[in-house]
């Protein structure tokens, strides 16, 4: 793992701020927010954000895993332990 | 929660679409009167929808080659090619692709959906990496569920971001391989396949080009954009379907790597479904030698290509940028695209209505695709038809100011 490793809060932290533009109210978006339900992102949308972290943490995170994300605090999850395998 | 439920937002927003006047994706030809023509709710219609890119659907030769096919070999296999055997002309055809293509190997598959489903989801095992455009095909994006591999997206036509994304994985074990389409289906744009073939050869990956919207479009002989670009000898793997230039329907894959033939005893979507009845087979031969003894037919095809798209263009819409026989026009919003489609239809042109998640970046679009039978007449038609339903929706100026403005620029 390099030294670069990202916090947990730190993750968490980019994915909402990518997410802001999404926002549907005015309860803020925490881990628990789910991203098809409450923010209303389509599956391109989601493929799209994927990329965006991809590059933002310079790390691989496959298709494979959609299906398994519903919550931002999964999807962060799921960005810092391919951030640990890598 | 009911079993249908979760299609609520699907049928209302396919309800929305439907309030246009019609069901765009229910449409019902009564007649086909020619590979341009049909009549569609006791209209004549011309069809500028139909991927028909070289008009041989009623091809006389490819027609004649069908029914003396029914005659002697019947109306279907009844079963796949593993369960059922092959006839000569399946084997016949492969060998025809083959030659076509200047390569050793050819599988055919009943359609083009199948052959990526096939190839792609056989070619790529568990620990290989697909690495896949992000503006793919839904037969392609299928693959990648069907598959055991691990699905990575680059960026539309970006081949300094497949750069990086390969290079993220360059310590990875597993095999890459890189899924490209020709043509794009929906805004008619081509893969830079040079400048992708220089990314897959520098990380030692593999390439497949769907070559579906190209084959017989782009390239001297038709071979494609492989063919146009001049990497045919760089591209490890080709798919295509027959359902658009070739005028009928099913699908192939091509290559010369040495262990090919033991994908036919490997793919799923090869063995486990029959395989084209014998007439169709016939009816692709027949097109495919038309081609090859016509590549002239091209011609005719890139002459509307220009009439099309320049005459739209000087009506002031906005196009998809790369001009192609898939001449797509961007309408802001669903709603209004399926009014303007609809508008079309009553004036006697069909077009395909794209919609998202089909579109990329959500744009919605009125779809033509350009055939080397259409006459000049028809085109002009058509671009009428688009200037006066688009004048009447405000999707173009109310006067015919924007062409004049931009050929007076030029
Ligand atoms: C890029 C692309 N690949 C594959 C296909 C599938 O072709 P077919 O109609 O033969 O299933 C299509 C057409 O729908 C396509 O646009």
């Amino acid at each position: 793992m390099g030294m670069d490793a990202p916090t947990e809060d730190s993750v968490l932290a980019e994915i909402i701020n990518a997410l802001l533009p999404f926002k549907k109210s005015d309860e803020p978006i925490t881990a628990e927010t789910e991203i098809a339900r409450d923010l209303k992102l389509d599956s391109l949308a989601v493929m799209d954000l994927l990329m965006v972290l991809e590059d933002k943490f310079d790390v691989s995170i496959p298709l494979n895993m959609v299906a398994e994300i519903t919550t931002v605090g999964q999807l962060a999850k799921a960005v810092r332990d391919q951030k640990a395998g890598a | 929660m009911g079993l249908f439920d979760r299609f609520q937002e699907l049928r209302a927003a396919h309800g929305q679409i439907k309030a246009c006047g019609a069901d765009p994706f229910g449409v019902k030809m009564d007649r086909i009167l020619s590979s341009t023509e049909a009549e569609i709710e006791g209209r004549h219609t011309i069809l500028c929808g139909s991927n028909n890119y070289l008009g041989l659907t009623f091809d006389a030769d490819s027609l004649a080659a069908a029914k003396a096919s029914l005659d002697k070999y019947g109306t279907g296999t009844t079963g796949s090619r593993i369960a059922n055997g092959s006839y000569d002309d399946h084997k016949a055809l492969e060998q025809d692709l083959a030659d076509f293509y200047g390569k050793q190997h050819c599988m055919v598959f009943t359609t083009g959906y199948q052959a990526n489903l096939g190839a792609i989801s056989t070619l790529a095992g568990p620990g290989d990496y697909l690495l896949v455009d992000a503006d793919s095909h839904a037969s392609i994006y299928d693959a990648c569920r069907l598959g055991h591999a691990t699905v990575i997206r680059f960026k539309h036509n970006d081949p300094a971001d497949l750069d990086k994304r390969l290079a993220r994985l360059a310590k990875e074990p597993g095999n890459k391989i890189v899924v490209v389409e020709g043509i794009y289906s929906m805004l008619g744009d081509h893969a830079p396949l040079k400048e992708f073939v220089a990314v897959k050869k520098k990380h030692g990956a593999y390439l497949l080009v769907d070559e579906a919207h190209s084959m017989g479009v782009m390239g001297k002989t038709g071979r494609g954009c492989l063919e146009h670009d001049g990497v045919d000898a760089d591209v490890d793997f080709i798919t295509g379907t027959f359902s658009k230039s070739m005028g009928a329907i099913g699908g192939f894959l091509i290559s010369d790597h040495p262990d090919f033939d033991i994908l036919r005893v490997a793919c799923r979507p090869y063995m486990f479904t029959a395989s084209l009845p014998p007439s169709i087979v016939a009816s692709v031969r027949a097109s495919l030698a038309r081609l090859r003894a016509e590549p002239e037919m091209m011609t005719r095809l890139w002459q509307n290509v220009d009439t099309l798209y320049d005459g739209l263009q000087a009506k002031g819409f906005r196009l998809g940028k790369q001009r192609g026989p898939v001449v797509a026009v961007h309408i802001n919003g669903p709603e209004l695209a399926a009014m303007a489609w609809h508008g079309l239809l009553s004036n006697g042109v069909y077009v395909n209505l794209a919609l998202p998640p089909a579109t990329p970046s959500g744009t919605a679009l009125l779809r033509c695709s350009v055939c080397a039978a259409h006459t000049t007449e028809q085109l002009e038609q058509v671009i009428e038809a688009l200037g006066e339903v688009g004048r009447q929706l405000g999707i173009i100026p109310a006067e015919d100011g924007a062409g004049q403005v931009r050929a007076a620029a030029e």
